[in-house]
This record gives structure tokens, sequence and C-alpha cells, in this order.
């Protein structure tokens, strides 16, 4: 018997002329939770879908048990025990939690008749075996994102999952849910069952994980066991680079509040908030997901509009009834799901870019091209945006690219106070870097008044010079200078209920 | 509770409340002659929007069913009066033939050119009614000429009813057959897995897809079955007016979409029940008949349906964001 449960020998994959993956190896025990880690386009997915039978490899082998299983299938990888959770988790939103999870097994039976009986009986079972209470007659598209999650890892241990690979778990998971997650996968740990995180948040890969696997560019860079490692070496690996996290610690000059808000409530979401910035300032929010923080945001930019309180710009009354008019008094807001709140994916990025300031470049009923493409060329230049040209459409970028598209786009209002919403949610390290240096950039050398708003804590430690937690709706906390570490915040919001 | 937020009630509630309200307004409503021609109105458009409930549950939309009844109705008839040939069973049969080889047509494009059902359906609508006119010419068949048979079929009734000035009224045995064909398609969707893919597909064919439903075998499913009904529906109309005219059925798509928009079914697909559409059937007939009874205009009882459909699509179309939010 092999030490292993699958392993992949020496695998090379190409794409036309691509390299995707270039001599890699990767060996997984029974029951260990593994790590792999890499940038976009480091090959992590290309690894995934070998490992689940969707690519077969140009080179290399493929060895289960000990056996090389030659040529190896979606039907034959399920039957090998592997099994993969996509981010989208593939559930049906309209159909209960009974059905998700018995459909899968009823199709690997051949069945032509719909039982419901035993449907219900096998979601108890799992749900019970998993620990954790979820009512199989509810409709799946009416769970939280964690709920779904738990779907999707319990539909996999009814296909006789010996290998669990998840694709990003955690990207939106509170901090609550994350740890309810690793509970779980402790617990599938302990029933003999592999898990594979893929991720590229190095913390919770700290936390959970026992062995890692660094990918990049198509190589296998590292491997070993968790402890010997630390973020730092992590970092290096994934990127190349040595990037270093000095905090964001700015001389910020006595002066007026750029932007002053007092008594700011939205009913039902927000209480009462004060909240006062200077230019060059980067004030963090730090709450859990329901706390108000996106109300907070969104109401800052006039999107809501039973908002009561007083918000002030230069110390003159500048409440904003619509976003139109929050633009127009220099307030800038990125989304937290930029894809769908934000960009326009088929466009170019030109016109995603400009699409703030049509007003501003028109002449006579007309667009002026020129000036379109002098200000699309600057905003490109500017925030580094890596694609081939401003006529790639949106939706080709990578996340850390689509949100620089956002930032040049609401930079081109000439905003004074930008707003962000989880910054650097789904980007990968590198990319995050550089995103965190534009921001503080335009703080120090533009003298923005900058409001950040992140799950992430780390981020939020190394880039603001004070932070807010917010709980349902209050200040609850502010936190400058020493006192603002990350434990002090976790304590903080693990203390909150 | 559960079954008190299930949509089917809340139709059910508003059907009985505008049944009460109708009821008050004109108290000739509750007349059995009324109410049994209420049932019959429900046969032949409540068959097709079975097939369209099948069709929006998988996330498409079908208008060509009329068009596919008309057409099934029109050769059937005409076929049997020049071969003189009279019955009931074979032309039933030969219909739903028809209108099954038609759907098999919008099955085939829909799933091999991967086209937009509505685009597809408004194609072969067009299409289907002028290849018969153009064909079979636009002389009706009428009742001296129709075959005695289909006729005594069509006037079987289940109860009649004498009113006090001595004329008599039937409640339509064709409503066991609609009855019959609901209840079918209710086991087939709830308990078996050729109709759980159904719902699987319209909420996400991706999805569907990759957890092992053959779904090109759904869509063939889907289209196929609403014509078969289509050709169904045609055949109980033609026997139950004694005439069969190839212009008939005009505009009734959109009665058949509302009803069953109205029954609850979401436009986005993966959502639709029988029972809703019983109900949704049911209420769009009793408001145009209503219509009728106060002697409104036909022109203005095709902008009351325009309403039903924006309205019902609306308020569905808005529970099933707040649910995928």
């Amino acid at each position: 018997m092999s030490d292993y449960l699958i392993e992949l020998k020496n695998i090379g994959k190409r794409f036309g002329g691509v390299r995707a993956l270039e001599d890699v190896s990767l060996a997984i025990r029974p029951g260990e939770i593994h790590c792999l880690a890499g940038e976009n386009g480091s090959g992590k997915s290309t690894i995934i879908k070998v490992m689940s039978g969707i690519y077969t490899p140009d080179e290399g082998e493929i060895v289960i048990d000990g056996e090389p299983v030659g040529r190896l299938d979606p039907i034959r990888a399920v039957g090998h025990g592997i099994q993969v959770i996509y981010q989208d988790f593939s559930l049906f939103g309209n159909l209960t939690v009974a059905e998700n999870l018995a459909l899968n097994t009823y199709l690997l039976e051949g069945r032509s008749r719909m039982d419901w009986h035993r449907a219900h009986e096998m979601a108890r079972d799992v749900l019970a075996r998993i620990g954790v209470a979820i009512d199989p007659d509810a409709e799946v598209g009416s769970l939280p994102t964690s709920g779904k999650q738990i779907v999707a890892i319990a539909r996999a241990i009814l296909a006789r999952a010996r290998l669990i690979v998840m694709d990003e778990p955690t990207t939106a998971l509170t901090r609550h849910e994350v740890e309810a997650l690793f509970t779980i996968v402790r617990d599938l740990k302990a029933q003999g069952i592999a898990i594979l995180f893929v991720s590229h948040k190095m913390r919770e890969m700290l936390e959970i994980s026992e062995r890692l696997t660094v990918f990049r560019n198509g190589r296998k860079v590292a491997e070993g066991a968790m402890r010997d490692f630390d973020e730092a070496t992590i970092t290096h690996a994934m990127t190349g680079l040595d990037l270093t996290d000095d905090p964001y610690r700015p001389e910020i000059p006595d002066g007026p509040p750029l932007l002053e808000v007092t008594g700011l409530s939205v009913p039902g979401t927000v209480e009462r908030v004060a909240l006062s910035l200077r230019p060059g300032e980067i004030v963090g929010i730090s709450g859990l997901i329901g706390s108000g923080r996106t109300e907070l945001a969104r109401a800052l930019f006039g999107m809501e509009p039973r908002m009561t309180g007083e918000i002030r710009l230069d110390g003159r009354p500048a409440r904003p009834r619509s976003v139109q008019e929050a633009i127009a008094r220099g307030i800038a807001y990125v989304p937290e799901d930029r894809l769908t709140e934000g960009l326009f994916l088929p466009q170019s990025i030109e016109r995603n870019l400009v699409v703030s300031i049509l007003d501003r470049l028109r002449r006579g009923l007309f667009l002026d091209r020129r000036a379109v493409r002098a200000r699309t060329a600057e905003m490109f230049a500017a925030m580094q945006i890596a694609a081939p040209s401003p006529e790639t459409p949106a939706g080709n970028l990578s996340g850390g690219n689509a949100q620089r598209v956002m930032l040049g786009r609401w930079l081109l209002t000439g905003a004074r106070v930008l707003i962000l919403n989880g910054p650097t949610v789904g980007v990968d390290v590198g990319s995050k870097a550089t995103i965190h240096r534009i921001i503080r950039d335009l703080a120090t050398r533009d003298g923005l008044a900058v409001l950040m708003i992140s799950d992430d804590v780390p981020e939020l430690v190394t880039n603001c010079n004070r932070i807010h937690v917010m709980h349902r709706g209050r200040f609850v906390a502010e936190l400058a200078g020493a006192e603002m570490t990350e434990t002090r915040i976790n304590d903080t919001l693990k203390t909150l209920t | 509770m559960k079954i008190l937020n299930s949509t089917e009630f809340v139709i059910a509630c508003v059907l009985v409340a505008a049944m009460v309200l109708i009821g008050l307004v004109n108290p000739a409503f509750w007349g059995f002659d009324n109410l049994f021609s209420l049932a019959k109105s429900n046969v032949v458009i409540g068959i097709m929007a079975l097939g369209v409930l099948l069709v929006m549950i998988s996330g498409g939309i079908d208008v060509s069913l009329p068009s596919f009844a008309v057409a099934a109705l029109y050769i059937v008839v005409r076929a049997m009066v020049e071969l003189n040939y009279d019955g009931v069973l074979l032309p039933f049969i030969a219909a739903a033939l028809i209108g099954l080889v038609l759907g098999a047509f919008n099955a085939l494009i829909i799933e091999r050119f991967r086209m937009i059902p509505l685009i597809v359906t408004l194609g072969t609508a067009s299409i289907v009614r002028g290849l018969l006119l153009g064909l079979m010419g636009a002389s009706i068949v009428n009742i001296n000429k129709m075959p005695k048979e289909l006729i005594a079929f069509g006037k079987h009734d289940l109860v009649t009813v004498q009113a006090a000035n001595g004329a008599s009224y039937g409640l339509t045995a064709m409503v066991l057959v609609y009855l019959g064909l609901a209840v079918a398609m209710h086991l087939v969707l709830r308990y078996t897995m050729i109709g759980r893919s159904v719902y699987a597909y319209g909420t996400d064919a991706e999805s569907a897809r990759r957890a092992g439903f053959n779904t090109r075998r759904t869509i063939w499913f889907v289209y196929c079955t609403a014509g078969l009904l289509a050709g169904l529906a045609g055949m109980l109309h033609t026997s139950m007016i004694w005439q069969a005219n190839p212009r008939d059925f005009q505009g009734l798509e959109l009665d058949v979409i509302a009803a069953v928009v109205l029954g609850g079914a979401s436009i986005f697909g993966g959502r639709g029940s029988v029972l809703g559409t019983l109900i949704g059937v049911f209420m769009l007939v009793m408001v145009k008949n209503s219509l009728i009874l106060l002697k409104v205009d036909t022109t203005w009882q095709r902008v009351v349906v325009g309403m039903i459909i924006v309205t019902a699509t609306a308020i569905t179309a808005r529970r099933d964001r707040r649910k995928l939010a």
C-alpha cells in the first residue's frame, strides 16, 4: 500500500504555445489537510482540472493508491473519490437541500424515479455526519454562502469523497464562518478524508493546513510541512519577490477634516455614526457582514435615500441625495462586488474608465474621442493596468486589474473622498501589494481621504492610520497607533455578540 | 407555516377573492350555466398551459403551441373529410404525433444551435401557420362536414343540470382529459428524474450538465411534450366547437403565457407548479369571461391580458430576485 492517496508525477500541460504546467509533482496523503498556493495564472486551476480528469496531461503520470491509473476522465476521477468544490458550488438554488444532495447519487445510480423519502434520509444522515443543522427542506438559494458551502461539502461526502478539493473556500465567508468551516474540515480529516485547499489567503492556510505546495508560473517552487513556513516565506515563494508590509503611519497635518459625518443613521442598519476624515488619512472599518458597514458606505455615496444625519465636506453641508450628487461633490465608491455593481464586463477598459466623466468629455452632442483617448492613456499608465490595450474587454481582466480599472474610473472624476469596500477581495498577493501602494500614494501624494472597509484585518492594520470597529450599525471601538494590532481587532470582533 | 407561504396558496386566495368580487358585481356568475361554460373554456388553454409551464420551468418560453394546435387539428380533420374516415382514437393519436413532430423541430433548433427559445418558437409559429394556409387553403370545415363521431365525443357531459326555464346545461367530460393530463404532468415533474432535470436545467443549465444530467434529452423532452400537448388541445378544441378553422387561436399564445405566469411560474426558469398553473388558467379564463358578461369590447380584453402578463411577471420576478439575492 502506498503512503499517498494520489500522486501527480512530473505533470506537463500546454495549451497551444503556452506552458500551463511544467514538470509539476504533487502528492497528497490520506486524511491530510494540504494547501496549494499560488497567484492567478500559476497553474493551480490547471492542476485541479488534471486531478479531476477534465484535462489530460501531456506529460507525466497519475498514481492513485500506488497504482498508475493511466488516462483519467471526470467519471473515473469521481469513482476514485476525488471531488472538487468550485467557487460557485454548482448547486441548484431553486431546489431544496435534500434534492441537491440526492440528485448526484440518483444520477450515478441511473435512476429514473425521484425518491423523496430516501433523499430526505440521505440529507439528514450526511448533515448529521458533518454536525450541522440545516433544514433539508430549505431552498438552497435561501441559504447564506456558508450554508451553500456546507451543502456542497455534504454532496461531496455522499459521492464517497476521499479527497475534497476546495477552490478559494474562505473568500466569501466571515471570520466566524471560516472557523465553523475549519471545524468541519478537521472533522472530515478525522474521518480519513483528505482536503486540498486552493487559496491565497496565507493566514488562514497557516492556521489549518499541515502541508503546503506553492506554484509559480506553472512550476512547483516550494513544498513541505506548514510549520516550516511563515507568511513572508510563502509570499516570497508565490511572487518571487520580497513584499514587505511596512505599516502606513503618515504624518497627518492638523487641520480641518475633509469629510465630517455626525449622527448618520440608516433605519435598521446604521445608527448614529460619527466619522471624520482628513486629507491623507486612510481610515479602516472592520466589522462582520451585516454590521452596517456596507450601508454606511452606500449612505455616504447617496445610495440610501432613508439616511438621516449630517455630512459635511470642507465644513459645508454636503449630504448627497443621489449618486450623481455624491460624484459631483467628489465622493467615490468602489463597491464590494465590483463585478456586479461596478464594471461593464463586455465593454472595453476605455469605456469602463471614462463612463463616470462622459459629461466632461463632450463636445456638443458628441464625445471628444481625442480627449477620451488621452484621459484613458493617462489612467491606464497610472494604475499600471496589465492588459494588451485599452480596447480589451473588462471581463477578460484578472481580479487585481479589474479593481485597478475601478479605482482609475473614480480618480478620473476628481474624487477627494475615496470609499473602498473590500478593495482586494479575490485579488492575488502580487496585485494586492500594487493596489495597496496605489491607495497609499493617492492619500499621501494627492491628499485624498480614504475610507477602507475590509474583512481582511491584516490589510486594515498595514494600510490604515486609524480603524473603527463596527457592530450592529454602531462604531464600538476606535483604534489608532500602537493599539492597532491584528490581535486586538480580532479580539474585539470575537467578543461582539 | 409552509403552506401559507407557498405561491399556490397566495394565488388561490387571490382567485377566491376575485370570484367573490365578480359574484357580487354579477350574480349570474354563480349560475351553473356560467360555471360549466367556464370549466369548458379551461380545457384547451389549460392543456397548452401545461406545455408552456414545462417550457418555462426549463427556462425557456414557447409561443408556438397555438399554431401547432391549429396545424394538428386542421390537418387531421381535413384528412378525415378527404378519406371519409370517422373515429376518435386514431385522429387524437395523429394530432398528438403532429404536435410532437413540430415540437421536435423546436427542440432540434434550440438544442443543436443553442438558440433563444422565444425567437425560435416565434419563427416556427409563423412558419407553421403560413405553411398550413399556403398548402391546405383557408376553407373552414363546418359542422355539416365535420366527422360525426368527433362531434359526438365532444358532446359527452359529466353531469347535466336542468334550469328553471327548462334549458339544460352540461359539464363537458373533456375536463377529465384536462385534469388527467394535469395529474400526469404533476407526477412526471415531481417524481421522475426527467421531471427534476427540467427544474435543474431551468435553475442553472451549466450546473445541470456538470451534475451529470443529460441536458440534451431534457430539452427534447420539454419541447416534444409541449408540442404533443398542443396537438391534443387542438383536437379537443375542434371536437368541442364542431368546426375546424385554420385561422383559429390567433393571439392565444399570450393568453396561455399569461395564465402560466399568473400561476406563479418564474420567467427566470426553475420554478413553477401544475397546481399553480391550473389556478392561473382558471383565473385568466374567469377574468376574460367576466369581461364578456360585463359586455366589455374584445379589444379591451387584449389590454387586460397584457396588463395581467406584465403585473404577474413583475410580482413573480420580484419574488425570485429576492430569493436569488
